[in-house]
């Protein structure tokens, strides 16, 4: 079992990892990997506790109800998911600011959770418009040749490469 | 197949659980839950992130449509159309770039001990909800606009899956070495 105690595995044992990962979930569960409805639904039960059951009745939520799903338990079970792993690992540790972002902006914390915060609301948007995300679109749909799949993760990598580099290059 | 296991609710919520923490485990093991790995991935230094996403590509797709043609799967397209997914794709991005993490690997970054993914969390609910509160605004006027529905590539082009499973392989084999041969 030292294989669960390396840091880090080869980037295609991982990937092949998650590959098999979808034979079973298609087999067992009839369902792609996906995360991002999952934070919609949550968006969902959150708003309903401020504003009550009238929240269900937004058309988006009729589509996809605020409830707890078996994505939604997906994505809870990532959390210790990659704490176990990251413990094994001898990876665990707390950490408010990534070494990238410190050398290049430097290590006040304020600063990194706005930017964080940011992102993170383009992020919730963007995989609701486009309709899924690094995982739903990204590797479920390309494996199943989705069209709209494909377009979408190349949009991802076609934004993300941009904004990567005004950040860093630009502004950094 | 499997119908009967699909319907049972309180075994799939558990099973879906139990995904989630294979899934983890991968991405954690892959260095995905690293805000380092993947903003290195967009600037074009670190192919990590890459490399994960087309070997876990290829091989689903391969298993997948295999145990289609033997009738065990069925499959799941999402619908897409260029007001979704162009402008969808592109905000996306930029938001992946800004947070550094993806929607699952922010959900693995706060495994890893990673405290920037909770500001990232919070950012994806408020974004969500924005989302759905403009989403009748949206839906016919942006989001129908040249409308692809869920059509699968080999359908578009019709012709069998496998005449394009086996060369978009080779072509992301062919990717993957050059990848290597650079040395990134």
């Amino acid at each position: 079992m030292d294989w669960l105690l390396e840091a880090r595995w080869s980037p295609y044992i991982a990937g092949i990892g998650i590959g098999v990962l979808s034979w079973f979930t298609f087999l067992l569960s009839n369902k792609p990997i996906g995360c991002s409805t999952a934070f919609a639904r949550t968006s969902g039960m959150i708003e309903k506790i401020f504003r009550g059951k009238k929240v269900s009745l937004k058309p988006y939520y009729q589509q996809f109800k605020p409830v707890v799903d078996w994505e939604w338990m997906l994505v809870l079970g990532i959390i210790p998911g990659a704490f176990i792993s990251a413990v094994l690992s001898g990876d665990f540790r707390w950490q408010w600011i990534p070494g990238r972002w410190a050398v290049a902006f430097g290590t006040v914390l304020w600063i990194r959770l706005l930017v964080a915060l940011t992102g993170g609301i383009l992020l919730g948007f963007g995989s609701r418009w486009a309709g899924g995300c690094t995982s739903g679109h990204g590797i479920s749909g390309t494996l199943q040749l989705t069209l709209g799949s494909w377009v979408a993760a190349v949009c991802f990598f076609i934004g993300g490469i941009a904004a990567a580099f005004l950040i860093y290059n630009v502004i950094g | 197949m499997l119908t009967k296991l699909h319907g049972k609710t309180v075994i799939q919520l558990i099973l879906g659980f139990i995904f989630g923490l294979f899934f983890g485990l991968f991405l954690q093991k892959g260095g995905v839950t690293k805000y380092d790995v993947i903003i290195g991935q967009l600037l074009l230094k670190d192919f990590t992130v890459l490399k994960v996403m087309i070997s876990a590509m290829l091989t689903g797709m391969i298993g997948i449509y295999a145990m289609k043609a033997f009738g065990w799967v069925k499959l799941h397209p999402k619908p897409g159309s260029a007001g979704m997914s162009i402008l969808g794709g592109l905000m996306f991005g930029a938001g992946f770039a800004t947070l550094g993490y993806c929607p699952g690997t922010m959900a693995g970054a706060l495994g890893n001990g990673y405290l920037d993914a909770v500001a990232g969390i919070a950012g994806m609910l408020i974004g969500a909800g924005i989302f759905a509160a403009l989403f009748p605004g949206i839906r016919r006027s942006i989001l129908s606009k040249g409308d692809f529905g869920d059509i699968t590539l080999p359908r578009l082009f019709r012709v069998n899956e496998w005449w394009v499973i086996i060369p978009l392989g080779v072509l992301c084999v062919l990717l993957l070495k050059w990848i290597e041969s650079r040395g990134l």
